[in-house]
């Protein structure tokens, strides 16, 4: 089977213009807190969930926003709940890291790592309550270092749950790069546990729905749980505000702020010998220097326009659907904040 | 002297701390490279290097438990816990290990070890970022709890819990991080863990708080006396476990009047325990019940409601006119 992009492309886009919106509310201060988006996710997320049937159930991490609005749940009660209103999704006290929608079996939790058991046990109770349903569990790569989840990966291997276990991989836990806190390959981990792993490339929307297919087929059909390591790029960093990304993109206005400390803890007495502080400095300046060839400044890493260049075979309905889908969010944000206005 | 955040002044005591002594390690998620998410650990990577600011793995319990095995084995260890609302993945290593390994091996091992963070409400963040358990730490026998209430006490307390040969779980009020500063002297300065102080002298009644709350607590005591002519006398625990009953006893015998100030749940939390305390101690020269201020017993809720949550002036002043009215 192949996927219809079609259907692919408006979860994609109508999550990424909600997600901006509420970047937008974020920065004008009416969203309180940190930020954790899902813009470059998009891909994963809707060759995931746009196969998910009645009673499937998801876990979700502290990214879940995308995952609720292409799963079906209105947009308005989810920007309601990140406005802290009583009228959101959870009553406004969850926030955007603890969405939770019972009519789609999902929950959240701001905790890494959590989404595994969570998903663990709902593809247990699926298999004993209504069989032919399955489990996703959404996680970013760091993760993979919490042992709840290297449990999780057991017992679904052990007993053959239907669970899918997707790894949102992009490189870095915060402000660590995951490749110096982590031995082995996340894929090796899995085939440890003797669950089924598969690498994708997570920007690639078809082929993460084809990738998904398979694991989706296998579990509903009784063949046990199957590790979906998908590559991908989050265009805002770990949150909103993110400094490394703000450093790069405005560096006369962020790296003085920088540079005065780092100067001088460099020159602090005491401490480490000059060679290795020269060492450290290096590799703060390697970070940046990163940074600015950062795949996060790189449009070839963002899922959305990627497959809407698939769709310009037929511009007059990609511009109608593009137009339709913007005019309704505008309405949503609009009605939302109607509320909250005084 | 500098005027210091909390912040800095908690960075002050990691630098001088990491220049004396060798064996102070710090580690933790984003403690190194980046400086630590509130900055506390800012320049100890540049200035010690990477063997000496570690960059750990998204693993809380890993942290700690590594932790232990390092200040058993010698070192001194100061681990951050990002948000203390995510220490419950530690929580076995905390309670089970670093706080029994003393006692379990009669005393053939000690575990010399700092595990710090940041915690409380106050700065409109979801619910893992806000929350008050000290309770379950203080709690824990084997185990030590310090709070800080201001840049001055955070560095000189900190000092002293990187020294300490047991563990210490010290918990920043975030909410006060970078709220004012304070005058920090650049030479060493310890306090004993373990004492409390007396932060504002007076004879009619006896407010008591720790941490963030400590500011409405003393904004209270100055309308008591501008408002009711009233000198409320104010004690900041500074350490939860060993609680110094001594001071707040006295103060009370003196008194006869005692509010206790907290945002922690109010069921089983810290305040219970004061109060046994004063009615152990001092039951025979109360001349009122003793009331508690503190946060409801809800998980802290998310932004429009985190004030109505916090006990504030108000809610402070309005159990000590109850007090002094009975």
């Amino acid at each position: 089977m192949a996927p219809d992009l079609w259907t692919l492309y408006p979860l994609m886009l109508r999550s990424r213009l909600f997600e901006q919106a509420i970047a937008d509310l974020w920065r004008d201060g009416l969203i309180s807190g940190e930020m954790h988006l899902g813009t470059g996710e998009e891909a994963i997320i809707a060759g995931v969930v746009s196969q998910l049937q009645d009673g499937d159930a998801m876990a979700l991490d502290h990214r879940g926003t995308a995952a609720l609005l292409m799963r079906g749940v209105d947009p308005g009660l989810i920007l309601r709940e990140l406005l802290g209103r009583a009228t959101g999704l959870c009553g406004g006290v969850g926030g955007h890291m603890h969405l939770f929608s019972r009519d789609h079996l999902a929950a959240s939790s701001g905790i890494v790592g959590a989404s595994g058991p969570a998903a663990t046990g709902f593809a247990l109770a699926a298999q004993a309550l209504r069989p032919g349903t399955i489990a996703i569990a959404f996680f970013g790569e760091g993760a993979m270092n919490q042992g709840m989840l290297m449990e999780s990966l057991n017992l679904a291997s052990v007993w053959a749950l239907p669970v899918v276990f997707v790894c949102k991989d992009d490189g870095w836990a915060i402000t660590t790069q995951s490749a110096s806190a982590t031995g082995g390959s996340l894929s090796d981990r899995a085939h440890g546990f003797g669950v089924p792993a598969v690498e994708v490339d997570g920007r690639d929307v078809s082929k993460v729905w084809s990738a998904v297919h398979s694991a989706i087929e296998r579990a509903r059909s009784g063949g046990g749980p199957t590790f979906l390591h998908a590559q991908c790029v989050h265009l805002e960093g770990h949150f909103m505000g993110f400094q490394l990304l703000r450093s790069v993109r405005d560096p006369l206005g962020q790296v003085p702020a920088i540079a005065l400390p780092l100067t001088q803890s460099f020159l602090r007495p005491g401490g480490a010998p000059l060679r290795e502080r020269v060492a450290g400095l290096m590799h703060v300046a390697g970070v940046m220097r990163a940074t600015q060839h950062d795949p996060r400044q790189d449009l070839a890493n963002d899922p959305v326009p990627r497959v809407r260049q698939a769709l310009l075979v037929d511009p007059e309905r990609l511009l109608a659907l593009e137009d339709r889908i913007a005019g309704e969010l505008v309405e949503i944000v609009a009605s939302a904040l109607g509320e909250v206005s005084p | 002297m500098a005027k210091m955040t909390m912040v800095q002044a908690l960075n002050l005591a990691l630098t001088q701390e990491m220049a004396e002594d060798d064996r102070v390690i710090v580690l933790g998620e984003d403690v190194g490279r980046d400086g630590g998410v509130f900055r506390v650990t800012d320049g100890l990577f540049e200035t010690y290097g990477e063997s000496r600011a570690l960059d750990t793995p998204l693993g809380e319990a890993g942290i700690v438990g590594m932790a232990i095995g390092m200040a058993i084995y010698g070192l001194r260890p100061v681990a951050e816990i990002q948000f203390s609302g995510f220490i419950y993945q530690a929580f076995h290593q905390i309670e089970q290990h670093a706080a029994r390994i003393r006692w379990r091996s009669r005393g053939r091992f000690n575990v010399p070890m700092v595990i710090r963070a940041p915690f409380a409400a106050g700065v409109r963040a979801l619910e893992h970022h806000s929350e008050s358990r000290e309770a379950y730490f203080a709690h824990t026998p084997g185990l030590k709890m310090v709070i800080p209430s201001g840049p001055r006490n955070a560095r000189a307390l900190l000092v002293s819990a990187i020294r300490d040969p047991d563990p210490v779980v010290f918990f920043e009020p975030k909410s006060i991080y970078r709220a004012f500063r304070e005058e920090v002297p650049e030479d060493e300065e310890v306090m004993e863990i373990g004492k409390s102080v007396i932060a504002r002298e007076g004879q009619d009644l006896t407010l008591i708080s720790y941490g963030a709350m400590m500011r409405p607590t003393l904004a209270a005591a100055d309308r008591l006396t501008e408002e009711d002519g009233v000198q409320a006398e104010v004690i900041d625990l500074l350490t939860l476990s060993p609680l110094d009953d001594t001071l707040f006893t006295t103060s009370v015998r003196k008194t006869g009047r005692a509010v206790i100030v907290h945002e922690a749940h109010r069921s089983f939390g810290p305040g219970a325990e004061i109060a046994s305390r004063i009615m152990e101690r001092s039951f025979w020269t109360l001349e009122a019940p003793i009331k508690r201020v503190t946060g409801y017993d809800v998980v802290v809720p998310f932004f429009a409601r985190e004030q109505a949550y916090l006990p504030d002036v108000e809610r402070v002043l309005s159990a000590a006119r109850e007090t002094l009215r009975a």
